[in-house]
């Protein structure tokens, strides 16, 4: 194993080991899903969603859960001095960078994993679109895990940082937004799932996953620097 | 030393924008089919050119400021986005008046050119509480920087994706196959870019200029051991 992959492994294996001993954000993540399309359910007045309005709740849900998440993402490096162990470690820098957007992405994953079954049971009448739905929300994971550990890493070493993840993510995430919902819609029409553009989407999130996922591994290392 | 060369400077910006405007007023014939409510595009399309290039202008600043560490680009990079958020806020407002008298609404949310100038325009405005929340000047400028980068690659990207979602009702003059301007207004439209252009540039000198007296005059203050009058900044980058 190169030096950088087992500093990889290891930062990827402490967050998940923390994370499984502490349950800080999985749980909250799932449950402020679950309750989100509760009110949905209410909040809309519909037992049944389709197209659009499916995918828009769908999305703001999983959305607006994820930044719960990337709150959390670097709090115990601040509180407990990771940032400086890093610094201090011989590894390339960027190495953090990657660990924290795989392990951002098992955590999107696993909640997506309780979250959309939750929502077809909820809203849809079958679950047909969750096989071709897997796609989207894989390549939309790995946007979001990006542009999150970029900016969860920024706010977390200023004053205002809850505050922070929301205001500055959310407009950057509009186009994966869009692309995710734009492939979304058709799986989730009634009466089957279609795949009107769907592919066009699916490129517009890979684009979306490449230049972010390039960005923030060229400028993460200037976030380190002290 | 940012005060070098801005009279001449200023004074071109105002020679050029008169010509502009008189240009549009009193050469540019009245397009037909939207009469003259149609003028108001020789002030807000340039505007959204050189605020979305602006914004890009921030990013290139920005990258500078990595590279070399050099906080005079941070400075720049700062004003540039300060500017083209000004700018933007221009091209909001230009843009509604055309929109309420063209399409009769001042907003219309099926239209990509719309919308994904908002993002953008959103997405700069977290620029100043994000910078603001930072207190340590260097890891300020660093993390500034960093956004900016981010910003600026965001800054296509986001048009091609709105784009892609919507239909094309704003009026794309220069993509139609046969379309294409007539010469008068092609010369009006050229003239009007170049003074906004010139324009933006002299406001970012200005800007520059004054950040850099009002930390002289700071610096100066330290060096005498006398209470300063307004406490500092702490949003805009100190230049040296």
């Amino acid at each position: 194993m190169t030096p950088s992959r087992a500093a990889f492994a290891a930062i990827l294996g402490k967050d998940l080991r923390s994370e499984l001993r502490t349950l800080q954000s999985l749980p909250a993540m799932a449950l402020f899903s679950i309750t989100t399309f509760v009110i949905f359910r209410f909040g809309l007045d519909r037992t049944h969603l389709s197209g659009s309005l499916a995918a828009g709740v769908l999305w703001a849900t999983l959305l607006f859960a994820a930044v719960l998440g990337i709150n959390r993402l670097f709090v115990t490096e601040r509180e407990e001095g990771g940032f400086d162990a890093i610094r201090l470690a011989p590894i390339d820098r960027s190495v953090l960078f990657s660990a924290k957007v795989a392990a951002l992405m098992i955590y999107l994953l696993a909640l997506e994993l309780i979250a959309v079954p939750i929502f077809a049971l909820f809203f849809l009448g079958s679950g047909a679109a969750l096989a071709p739905l897997v796609s989207v929300l894989l390549l939309a994971d790995f946007g979001l895990a990006a542009t999150g550990t970029l900016i969860s890493s920024m706010a977390v070493n200023s004053r205002a940082r809850d505050l922070l993840v929301p205001l500055v993510l959310l407009p950057l995430v509009v186009p994966l937004m869009i692309a995710a919902t734009g492939a979304t819609e058709p799986l989730l029409v009634l009466g089957g799932p279609g795949y009107h553009r769907f592919g066009t989407w699916l490129m517009v999130l890979g684009l979306y996953d490449l230049i972010f996922g390039l960005v923030g591994y060229a400028v993460f290392d200037f976030l380190l620097e002290d | 030393m940012y005060g070098k060369g801005l009279k001449p400077l200023s004074i071109a910006t105002v020679a050029l924008l008169a010509i502009g405007l008189s240009l549009v007023f009193f050469y540019a014939p009245i397009e037909t089919d939207q009469g003259i409510i149609q003028k108001i595009f020789y002030l807000h399309v340039p505007l959204a050119i050189v605020s979305l290039v602006g914004f890009v202008i921030g990013g290139v600043f920005a990258i500078a400021h990595l590279r070399s560490g050099n906080s005079r680009w941070d400075a720049y990079s700062y004003v540039s986005i300060h500017i083209s958020v000004i700018f933007g806020v221009a091209v909001l407002i230009t843009g509604g008046i055309w929109a309420k008298a063209s399409w009769g609404h001042w907003w219309v949310w099926n239209e990509p050119t719309l919308v994904s100038f908002l993002i953008v325009f959103l997405l700069y405005c977290t620029y100043y509480p994000f910078r603001y929340a930072i207190e340590d000047r260097d890891q300020q400028a660093r993390y500034a920087s960093v956004f900016a980068v981010t910003a600026g690659a965001f800054v296509p990207l986001n048009f091609m994706a709105v784009r892609m979602a919507q239909s094309l009702v704003h009026p794309r003059v220069f993509a139609t196959a046969n379309g294409g301007l007539p010469g008068s207004m092609m010369l009006t439209f050229l003239c009007c870019i170049a003074a906004i252009a010139l324009l933006w540039t002299t406001l970012v000198k200005f800007e520059l200029a004054a950040k850099s007296a009002s930390g002289q005059v700071k610096r100066l203050r330290r060096v005498l051991d006398a209470p300063t009058g307004a406490p500092a900044s702490r949003v805009a980058p100190e230049v040296s």
